[in-house]
């Protein structure tokens, strides 16, 4: 956990009230709608089709059980009882009335949480491996890194009005987590000959409606450089990248206009051009922030715990055991995942309850330590392998031990048309529909690692480009339409998915997911041969041929 | 439009020329870049200071040789989500070395106060009197900085450096 020191307490408590000041001026009418939604936005603040929607900021996707506890109150007291954790280490209030804004983010504030740049054109929140610092044969903590990085982009003073969003994510492990290839700059910690500590540096990656995976423009940057290189990518950004068009505004569009050398070379310019500008960070300063990082003190245990042996002829613990939980690197510890994804659910939703019992989970059980990842499920960082048959028993009564993880019901859905204004059609019920379809565990574990990721826009928050199987809705004479796509994914080797055939109305889509999940079963070569794989090997159209057939 | 100028208001000396506008015989006068560049002696021959208005989208170096006789220098933000003047800024200050008058015109709310101020202007257009009346107000907003810029304020980190130094010295 990092922990907050008086410095950024007060920056956190002197940017609530500077919002304090901007709701103020907007309810006496002193700024216009139009002047406020800029501002309101730098502060995470949309409106929805209901509602003000309130974004606020998980970063790294670490939290503490007094922090989620904090969620849970706001959750609470100004919103319906419930909050949607989003692809992007966030927590989304849909309730909020705009008067009681300041009240809500003082109240995190005074535990160390912020809404700074989680929507608006500047640095959001900084993402990372959610398995940061516990996953086996990590490089480092990424963690620190992101602090680092989370910092410097914080209120910067020449980066906080840029052509468009900008999104960071970074990685230390083997297995990309964090999806680093689909975000504006992917960072991946490794060392180079020389044993340093640096980066390769991607960039212009991103979904939307014009999606690209990112390019790699620096294979080694060293640790102590990554601030100032970074800095010269906004900085050509910030120049160059258009303006005139929100949708060709991402700096994937200039990286794709330029031409990636062309691209490097401007940053490679204006890098070497830049001089001392203080922004070198050597062993000293990086050792400030790592030290500001606290880890857990860890008993010495046995690999296989009896509790563990006894609980083995549970089968329903079993189960769960294999889905949820992952080896820590530490021995006789383990990571557990918290599916966010009951059967008939809304992906990612957690009520007021859960996280107050998920926060006295992770004190007793996790030292009190919370993560949140990107596929939009919680996870204990740090338990015991004697305790989980225990946990798995609270868990379970929270509804939160569905064995789905990384399954066909573990699905990655946007809000969709029943929340937000941009869409154009409904997520939540297709995700829904389909988790009833797929609601018996023994056929989810028959078909394996299934990735389904549902955006109800060109927008693409539900990532569907990347999913294994994508569904993006479409409206088509006023009507839901879906199109679907195969064979996209978003770790290490990260690639766009196919469009399999025609859209879809609402009403068919399960069926036509259903038929392609058939199809891929009878088609695989074994068992172990994962969706994703089996059309990487046979293309889209032996797949296609199946569900279209009779359709 | 109000002129607020080292933190305080200010009347503006300066007149804004348009292009096809006569100069005034003495006095000091912004004009666009073109003009400027069209013949920059003659300008800069006059009696009475020379600023000129730079455009967002124009590389600087045709106005980095001129730096040292100009008195001002405009940057434009067209609405308040054009960041693209702050880089210009900064680079005007922090590479170029430019100490004149850094003017900042446009759409300018209190809300970038900070923001410019940390990128080197130290003169600004603002749009409403209200806005102009809490400048000071407003620059006392925040007290910590994260970003080393080219305005001198020390930074978080540094600051935590320091005080790890002091605590160590001490012991």
């Amino acid at each position: 956990m990092y922990a907050y020191d008086e410095l950024d307490r007060t920056l956190i408590n002197e940017r609530v009230s500077e919002f304090r000041d901007q709701v103020k001026r907007r309810l006496s009418g002193e700024l216009t709608e139009d002047e406020f939604k800029i501002l309101r936005l730098q502060n995470g603040v949309y409106l929805q089709l209901h509602a003000y929607m309130f974004r606020v900021a998980i970063p790294y996707g670490t939290l503490s059980s007094k922090q989620l506890r904090r969620l849970a109150h706001v959750a609470r007291r100004y919103d319906r009882g419930y909050g949607h954790f989003t692809t992007r280490q966030n927590i989304q209030f849909n309730w909020i009335k705009l008067a009681e804004l300041p009240d809500a983010l003082a109240d995190l504030a005074e535990v160390g949480i912020h809404a700074m740049q989680t929507s608006g054109n500047n640095m959001r929140n900084v993402t990372s491996d959610q398995w940061a610092g516990v996953a086996p044969g990590e490089i480092e903590d990424p963690r620190i890194w992101s602090e680092i990085i989370r910092q410097h982009t914080t209120l910067h003073p020449e980066f906080s009005f840029l052509p468009r969003k900008f999104k960071i994510a970074i990685t230390a492990a083997e297995h990309d987590r964090a999806a680093i290839k689909i975000h504006d700059i992917g960072l991946r910690l490794h060392k180079n000959a020389d044993g340093e500590t640096g980066f390769e540096v991607l960039v212009g990656g991103g979904l939307g409606r014009t999606p690209f995976i990112a390019k790699t423009i620096k294979p080694f940057v060293s640790g102590r450089d990554i601030l100032s290189y970074i800095e010269a990518i906004l900085r050509v950004y910030n120049q160059y990248g258009r303006r005139d068009n929100i949708y060709k505004a991402r700096i994937k569009i200039l990286v794709h206009e330029l031409g990636i050398e062309k691209f490097a070379k401007e940053v490679e310019e204006e890098w070497k051009a830049m001089g001392d500008v203080g922004l070198t960070l050597d062993h000293t300063a990086i050792e400030e922030v790592r030290s500001r990082f606290s880890y857990p003190a860890y008993e010495k245990l046995p690999h296989m715990p009896d509790e563990l042996k006894q609980a083995a002829h549970d089968k329903l613990f079993e189960r769960w055991r294999k889905n949820s939980v992952s080896a820590h690197k530490v021995q006789g510890y383990s990571i557990v995942t918290l599916s966010l994804k009951p059967v008939g659910g809304p992906p990612g939703d957690a009520t007021a309850e859960q996280m107050d019992a998920v926060a006295d989970l992770a004190d007793k059980y996790s030292f009190g330590e919370i993560r949140v990842g990107h596929e939009q499920n919680l996870a204990l960082p740090h338990v015991a392998k004697r305790d989980l048959p225990v946990l798995f028993k609270a868990l379970d009564r929270l509804g939160l031990a569905t064995p789905n993880v990384n399954l066909v019901t573990d699905i990655i859905a946007c809000p969709g048309l029943d929340y937000c204004s941009l869409a154009n059609a409904r997520s939540i019920p297709i995700a829904q529909e389909l988790t009833r379809r797929f609601a018996n565990h023994d056929t989810a574990d028959l078909i394996g690692r299934l990735h389904i990721n549902i955006s109800g826009c060109i927008n693409a928050c539900g990532h569907h480009h990347v999913g294994h199987i994508g569904i993006l809705g479409v409206e088509k004479n006023g009507e839901e339409f879906y199109q679907i796509t195969i064979g996209g994914r978003a770790d290490e080797n990260a690639q766009l998915g196919t469009l399999i055939g025609p859209a879809v109305p609402y009403a068919e889509v399960a069926d036509v997911i259903e038929d392609i999940v058939e199809a891929y079963l009878a088609l695989r070569d074994r068992p172990e041969e994962l969706f994703v794989d089996t059309v990487k090997r046979l293309g889209v159209e032996p797949i296609r041929e199946r569900v279209y057939a009779t359709r | 439009m109000p002129l607020v100028k080292q933190g305080r208001l200010t009347t503006d000396l300066f007149v804004h020329v348009t292009d096809g506008a006569e100069l005034p015989g003495d006095g000091a006068v912004l004009v666009t870049a073109e003009r400027f560049l069209a013949d920059p002696e003659a300008l800069l021959r006059r009696a009475g200071k020379v600023g000129v208005i730079w455009p967002n989208n124009r590389n600087l170096d045709d106005l980095v040789p001129h730096l040292g006789r100009l008195a001002s220098v405009a940057l434009v933000f067209p609405t308040f989500r054009d960041g693209r003047a702050y880089s210009q800024a900064r680079l005007l200050r922090e590479r170029y070395g430019y100490d004149g008058e850094l003017r900042a015109t446009g759409q300018i709310l209190r809300d970038q106060f900070v923001f410019m101020t940390r990128a080197g202007f130290d003169a600004f257009e603002v749009k409403k009197d209200a806005d102009a009346d809490a400048f000071a107000q407003t620059m006392k907003r925040y007290s910590v900085f994260y970003q080393p810029t080219g305005d001198g304020r020390v930074t978080a980190l540094n600051r935590r450096m320091q005080l790890r130094h002091s605590e160590s010295a001490g012991q």
